[in-house]
């Protein structure tokens, strides 16, 4: 079968979001300071965020990685695998790893797709041996993060462009492709292929599948 | 509605339409319809409610003490031992009963002498099959409160077809069934099950083979070369049912593999009780405050919206009553509930008609607190309705079968969510079971349908597929089925049936259909449920 399956993965894969990776990176700074001064911009951030992703998940993404700004890369990778072991693989959600299982064994290529950056994925995409990841990656200079994601950036419709470039890349029929996510934002990675499913689905992406009779999964 | 001038002696069942009887009640979904039929119909009308065993407890003690063809259950316990109950799923009865639910008193019983005897390594667990696993609120109506708060979730739960690692493969038919049955039923000393047999197909062999088996076991007869080789399957013998052959056959391994205690039940028809318990009797019998009554429902149900009108009878319970109760091995004990059903529902009917009148109640085995969709109102008309018979069916071949029902397009996402992929996608294609069959193992592997199944309450993916073979045997038989109408005229045309505006505008089309200006017309005033013993 020339198919894949696409996962978004926070909130779809783990009970998680981008802000729990950068929390971690916060309270795991290496200067005192460094922990309370970036939690504390943190928890004051939170409103913002929560604004910025109603207005646009690209909007969001400009904003929220600025904190990263002047993390050491080799600290990134380090703390990432730490990351995972302490926090991402308690955050898991069960049945879709089951679910991933069935794919897999009914020879579908197992993708995922995020916005979350590749220090965090990694770890998760080794664990779930998929195929192929795909995830943000932050601008290194001086061997320090800039805050500054590179292009293209994996939000939105970017995602569903991907998906296209990848099923012609790899001679995968999209009718017979299935896609997961619980965002509005991934509607568009959704309408892409055959077989969208929605996960834990915001309000946005409710309305969407229940107008276009997707099917529905609640996980965890 | 003009009080019908009552034609029919107390002791018949059947009466013929003049031009003084007056319209005839008929459902309608969640609602009802007046159908004046054509003079010198015949209506068939339900037995009336046999009366219940006057100590259900008794009943209940007495046939675990007094089985047939086994030890009493008493005996068969023993401290120590590894106990599993297994009990019919939330399809029966139909709607569901009022509370105690018969389910809850024989687990009363059962757990009492396990208790008396040392035994305390109990599963109950829920023989499902591919049906959705029933919600905490749903299980706590059927066991009580009592046994619900000690057992839910760890050692009361839904049997789970798509748990690989607990289903047991137990032995093959020499003609290549496997009964492949739960893990924790096949390694218990003892299994016991607990069946309400609403209608003859049910309990027996069905029971276990069916009721905790997983995809590959029951594949062997829930497909369209059985359901075409059953005339019909509400009757239990083997050369007249394909499906119950097959299960017997299984069943016999069942027994030879592990040691089963079953307890059989049977009812009466009452489904309607206190105030509209006039619904259950004929329209002649009626007084006229039951007439008032009937108006009154009529004009509030249709101003309702439809979620209103289901949530209306999803909280008005049956009052069915136990009628007899035997435990046991397997086929003595089924062999007498089976009289017991027969004596209740078997109305005995000379010939058969061209045009097969009848309404589409709001229910179906597959819907309780949820949608009748389409597959199902499909399933309700070719598959029950259609299959309330022994000998030969009511509709003679060919004939016509005019039904009421509004077939909103409307579907439960939660709870059917393949079946809406099957009614757009599949039937698009065409609605021959031999065409469409090539497409139930992508249903039946679909991961998330699967997922929707074991962690949601979802029918298993490949159910709707199970639902279209059902009405088959209907299908082969029926010429034409005409829907009197319909509020979506796309769901009969969908369904490969026609519609018509009233039932008069119905009877022109059977009448150039059949090519009879006089067609012979039947009305089955079912439900409450009966079966017809026709005679040709």
């Amino acid at each position: 079968m020339r198919a894949a399956a696409f996962y978004d993965v926070d909130g779809t894969l783990i009970d998680a979001n981008v802000i729990h990776p950068y929390a971690f990176y916060a309270t795991n700074d290496v200067t005192l300071s460094g922990k309370l001064g970036r939690t504390a911009k943190l928890v004051a951030s939170l409103p913002l965020y929560a604004v910025a992703d109603r207005l646009g998940r690209k909007f969001f993404n400009d904003i929220f990685y600025k904190n990263y700004r002047g993390i050491l890369e080799d600290r990134l990778w380090v703390l990432g695998e730490e990351l995972f072991d302490k926090v991402i693989q308690k955050r898991l959600f069960r049945e879709m790893i089951d679910l991933m299982k069935r794919s897999r064994d009914e020879g579908y290529q197992q993708v995922l797709l995020t916005g979350a950056i590749e220090q965090v994925v990694k770890p998760l995409a080794d664990y779930l041996d998929v195929d192929a990841y795909f995830a943000n990656r932050l601008e290194i200079q001086d061997e320090r993060a800039t805050g500054r994601l590179l292009p293209p950036v994996l939000a939105g419709p970017e995602k569903a462009a991907f998906i296209r470039k990848y099923a012609i890349d790899n001679d995968l029929d999209l009718n017979l492709c299935r896609a997961y996510a619980d965002s509005g934002s991934d509607i568009p990675m959704l309408s892409t292929v055959g077989r969208p499913v929605a996960v834990n689905p915001d309000a946005n992406l409710r309305a969407t599948a229940t107008a276009h009779l997707w099917p529905i999964i609640n996980a965890g | 509605m003009a009080r019908p001038r009552p034609r029919i002696s107390r002791d018949s069942n059947i009466e013929f339409i003049d031009d003084k009887s007056g319209a005839r009640m008929v459902h309608y979904g969640t609602r009802f319809r007046e159908v004046v039929l054509p003079r010198g119909s015949r209506v068939i009308y339900p037995n009336a409610p046999l009366e219940p065993l006057g100590n259900p407890r008794a009943a209940i003690r007495y046939a675990l003490n007094h089985p047939e063809g086994a030890d009493p259950l008493y005996a068969q316990l023993r401290p120590g031992m590894k106990l599993t109950i297994a009990m019919d799923d939330i399809s029966l009865p139909l709607p569901p009963m009022k509370a105690p639910d018969l389910r809850e008193l024989i687990l009363t019983e059962i757990l009492s002498q396990c208790a008396d005897h040392g035994v305390d390594d109990i599963h109950i667990v829920i023989a499902v099959c591919l049906h959705r696993h029933m919600t905490g609120p749903e299980i706590r109506h059927c066991v009580g409160s009592k046994i619900f708060n000690e057992y839910y979730p760890d050692r009361l739960y839904n049997h789970d077809a798509e748990d690989q690692d607990n289903i047991v493969e137990i032995g093959q038919t020499p003609q290549g069934e496997r009964v492949r049955l739960n893990r924790r039923a096949v390694e218990s000393d003892l299994l016991i099950y607990v069946n309400i047999n609403l209608v003859p197909m049910d309990g027996g062999h069905k029971s276990v083979t069916v009721g905790l088996c997983d995809y590959l076991s029951v594949s062997a007869h829930h497909n369209t070369h059985t359901m075409h080789k059953c005339h019909s399957y509400m009757d239990p013998r083997p050369e007249k049912s394909r499906l119950a052959k097959i299960c017997n056959r299984m069943g016999e391994i069942v027994d030879k593999e592990l040691n089963v205690f079953h307890i059989e039940t049977a009812l009466n028809n009452r489904m309607y009780g206190g105030p509209l318990s006039y619904l259950g009797r004929p329209e002649t019998t009626w007084s006229q405050f039951d007439r008032a009554k009937f108006q009154a429902s009529c004009a509030l149900l249709e101003r309702l919206p439809e979620s209103a009108r289901r949530g209306f009878f999803e909280k008005i319970p049956s009052h069915y009553e136990l009628t007899a109760i035997h435990a046991g091995a397997t086929e003595p004990t089924h062999d007498k509930i089976l009289d017991a059903c027969f004596r209740q529902y078997a109305v005995p009917v000379q010939g058969q008609c061209d045009v097969l009148v009848s309404g589409v109640p709001f229910i179906s085995p597959y819907n309780v607190n949820s949608v009748l969709n389409p597959i199902l109102i499909q399933v309700m008309a070719l598959g029950y309705l259609f299959n309330m018979y022994r000998g030969s069916p009511l509709v003679k071949k060919d004939g016509v079968m005019i039904l009421f029902h509004p077939c909103h397009e409307e579907f439960n996402r939660t709870h059917h969510p393949s079946y809406v992929e099957f009614y757009h996608r599949i039937l698009s294609m065409g609605t021959n079971s031999y065409d469409i069959h090539q497409y139930e193992k992508e249903f039946a592997d679909n991961p998330d349908y699967i997922h929707m199944y074991r962690h949601g309450h979802a029918y298993h993916g490949v159910h709707p597929f199970y639902m279209w073979y059902w009405g088959d045997a209907g299908r082969a038989w029926v010429g034409q089925v005409i829907v009197v109408d319909p509020e979506n005229r796309r769901v009969p045309k969908q369904l490969g049936w026609e519609s018509a505006p009233d039932f008069n505008t119905a009877m022109d089309m059977a009448r150039s259909f059949l090519g009879k200006s006089q067609p012979e017309v039947t009305m089955s005033h079912a439900p409450p449920i009966m079966i017809a013993d026709v005679e040709v």
